[in-house]
């Protein structure tokens, strides 16, 4: 069972520190939401873990399954098993949706046991009309002129097609319509198993309706101010962040404030 | 050093060379009149490219004998790669030098009187259609001393007539090959769609060798009659010593649409001028060109669209990959002509820079003589996008490997439009070499 574990975890960029000490555990068979307001962190917190770099991280430790995560490339991170949808997935030009997948899934599996075409094209089809997209969208160049909620779709079928131990989906809800979440939220659930984990980042309770967190967090000032089980997902949803603010003491919720 | 500009052969060479391959008169004519031009006139000036000690006049042979190709399985196996089996050897043109080596026309498109012959039969047989096009409407003799040249000298090359209101559906294909060291290809091609037809024509400059010496001079001149339509690809790939110059010209009638696909991947120094004027009403261009220059190659390459008539469109794509040290210059022009209202020009030029000594320069250009029209410009230089990189590379892709995808992608724009899958297999390939080894 895979653990990914977030210690202490200090993150600048381009020398503003924004994540101030971050804890978090996620093992395989567990989903984790992370709510919390604008600009508090939580993109922040999944950028350092896939290891975009423009992130630096100044203190503390990402372990995967104990390995050193830090000391990783961003794609070996991605093959030990880390994956993250993408709040703003980038589009590229000239690269079909097919290719980009099929070259990521070969990446995964090694030179000399790449995946057969026919394999390929079978699992893709399935996966993409288990999330009812239109099959053109696979001879599509990557993400170009995608709606906003195509690309999300997108983004949850590199998912199903590359299979990771642990992924992060930094709201993966924004910007679609009712039906698109159910589908999106059917794949996540699809992939729900004792050998996933899931680290779920959202401001709506939306989504939470369809897949239910063990575990939620609440972010602010760069930190995870407060955890607690789906219940305070709900109140967050019916009272908004005050109620916090105010049992912590908390005036300025955003990284700009020293906690 | 100093470059020798005396044109090596002579007014006496020119007139045995024309009566040995049985021209027309008014073709010896027209020689011997560029002949008399070529030492006068200057170089073009290609902007921000010097050219003046480039080799475009000095070579020892003009002319090699080279021995046709008796059947497709004589052909090279680089050429092999080029043709797609069954289909595709119907309609083929095949040149060694300056030999026409291996033709074929299919009995159908004989049949609609579609003409796709070396450029001396058509001279032979064809005269005066030849010579209703040949440098006069698209390009001139007396440009400069390169066309002048040409002019003089031109020693091969293709003449493809499409009569009106002939719809080819398939490709016609040529595959030139530069066997010889010191030698000089001038080679001719000109593609005719009369009114109402439509026609793909698709051609290839490969080197037999790695390595050579050779001077290369290409013209090509387009014409989209009336209502016509023209799709015209090429793949350049000349080997590293050939210098090249080469000018690819299209002329669009009212609603005449010409459409360019252009792999430039010349591994010499290259001078490339890419024009198309939209002389007619609602005529339309699109002009793709996408290059790799690698090691200490210079290439210059223009394109432009000029718009005379009114409501037509002009579209110049043109993206480059540049490693090593190699300079690479884009010129791209839109320029509308006064009376040549609801116009619109577009262009993009976006330029890769792959190592720290490489040098990119990507110059869009509009010039607009007219109120009532529509123009944009997008231009950039710079590296591999590192948000791209970091996207694809989260997903388990290697960084080299990543660049790759970016790369082929960039250059997808020319490969997809080949209408030849085995020439776009050989582009991928050509552009995997480059932008790798
Ligand atoms: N690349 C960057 N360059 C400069 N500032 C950044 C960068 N990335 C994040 N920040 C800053 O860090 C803070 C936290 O941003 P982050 O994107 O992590 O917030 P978030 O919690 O994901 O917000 P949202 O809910 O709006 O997505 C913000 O003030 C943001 O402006
Ligand atoms: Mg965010």
């Amino acid at each position: 069972m895979a653990v990914l574990t977030i210690k202490d975890l200090h993150v600048s960029v381009e020398g503003k520190e924004i994540l101030k000490g971050v804890n978090l555990e996620v093992k395989g068979g567990e989903i984790h939401a992370i709510m919390g307001p604008n600009g508090t962190g939580k993109s922040t917190l999944s950028s350092a873990i896939m290891g975009h770099p423009k992130y630096e991280v100044t203190r503390g430790s990402i372990t995967l399954d104990g390995q050193n995560v830090l000391e990783m490339e961003v794609d070996e991170r991605a093959r030990a098993g880390l994956f993250l949808a993408m709040q703003y997935p980038s589009e590229i030009s000239g690269v079909t949706n097919a290719d980009f997948l099929r070259a990521a899934i070969n990446a995964r599996l090694g030179e000399g046991n790449e995946i057969s075409l026919m394999k390929f094209i079978r699992k893709l089809d399935e996966k993409m009309e288990f999330l009812e997209m239109n099959p053109d969208m696979a001879h599509r160049y990557l993400n170009e002129g995608f709606s906003g909620g195509e690309k999300k779709r997108n983004e949850i079928l590199q998912l199903m097609m590359l299979e990771p131990k642990i992924a992060i989906l930094d709201e993966i809800d924004s910007g679609l319509d009712i039906d698109a979440l159910k589908i999106v939220s059917k794949g996540i659930n699809e992939m729900r198993s004792s050998e996933f984990g899931c680290l779920i980042i959202t401001h709506y309770q939306r989504l939470l309706n369809y897949i239910t967190p063990d575990y939620v967090h609440v972010m602010m000032q760069g930190r995870i101010v407060k955890s607690g089980g789906p219940e305070l997902a709900q109140r967050l949803e019916a009272e908004g962040y005050d109620w916090i603010k105010k049992e912590l003491g908390i005036e300025d919720e955003t990284v700009e404030q020293e906690a | 050093m100093t470059t020798e500009t005396k044109i090596p052969f002579d007014q006496q060479y020119v007139r045995s060379f024309s009566s040995g391959r049985g021209e027309p008169d008014w073709l010896l004519q027209l020689r011997l009149q560029a002949l008399a031009k070529a030492e006068e006139l200057p170089l073009p000036k290609p902007d921000k490219t010097k050219i003046d000690n480039w080799n475009f006049t000095q070579f020892a042979n003009h002319v090699v004998e080279s021995a046709p190709f008796a059947s497709l399985d004589e052909l090279p196996e680089a050429v092999k790669a080029l043709i797609e089996a069954g289909e595709g050897t119907k309609n083929l043109y095949v040149q060694r030098d300056h030999t026409p080596a291996y033709l074929s026309l299919s009995e159908e498109l004989k049949a609609k009187g579609v003409i796709f012959t070396d450029i001396f039969t058509a001279a032979r047989e064809h005269g005066d259609l030849l010579q209703k096009y040949l440098l006069k409407d698209g390009v001139k003799f007396d440009e400069h001393r390169l066309t002048a040249l040409h002019a003089a000298l031109f020693n091969g090359g293709v003449f493809v007539y499409v009569p009106k209101g002939v719809e080819v559906d398939v490709p016609l294909q040529a595959v030139y090959i530069q066997e010889s060291d010191d030698i000089a290809l001038f080679n001719h091609v000109i593609v005719v769609a009369e009114d109402n037809s439509r026609i793909a024509y698709v051609e290839n400059y490969i080197s037999a060798k790695g390595v050579s010496k050779a001077v290369v001079n290409i013209v090509a001149e387009v014409f989209a009659n009336t209502n016509a339509r023209v799709f015209f690809a090429a793949v350049d790939n000349l080997a590293k010593g050939v210098t090249t110059y080469v000018n690819r010209r299209g002329i669009a009638g009212r609603d005449g649409r010409i459409e360019w696909a252009l792999g430039l991947m010349n591994d010499g120094d290259t001078v490339s001028e890419n024009i198309t004027r939209l002389i007619g009403d609602g005529s339309f261009g699109d002009t793709k060109t996408v290059v790799v220059g690698r090691g200490e190659q210079v290439q210059n390459f223009t394109t432009s669209v000029v718009h005379y008539g009114k409501h037509t469109e002009g579209y110049i794509l043109k993206h480059g990959v540049v490693r090593d040290s190699a300079t690479s210059i884009f010129n791209g022009i839109g320029k509308i002509e006064h009376g040549a209202s609801k116009s619109n020009a577009q262009q993009e030029s976006r330029v890769l820079m792959l190592s720290e000594k490489a040098r990119g320069d990507a110059n869009p250009i509009l010039l607009i003589d007219e109120d009532d029209v529509m123009a944009g410009h997008a231009a950039s230089v710079g590296r591999v996008d590192p948000t791209q990189l970091y996207y694809l590379m989260s997903r388990g892709i290697p960084r080299r490997e990543a660049e790759r995808l970016i790369i082929h992608g960039f250059l997808a724009p020319v490969v997809e439009a080949i209408p030849i899958e085995s020439v776009k297999k050989q582009l991928i390939e050509v552009i995997e070499r480059k932008v790798q080894s």
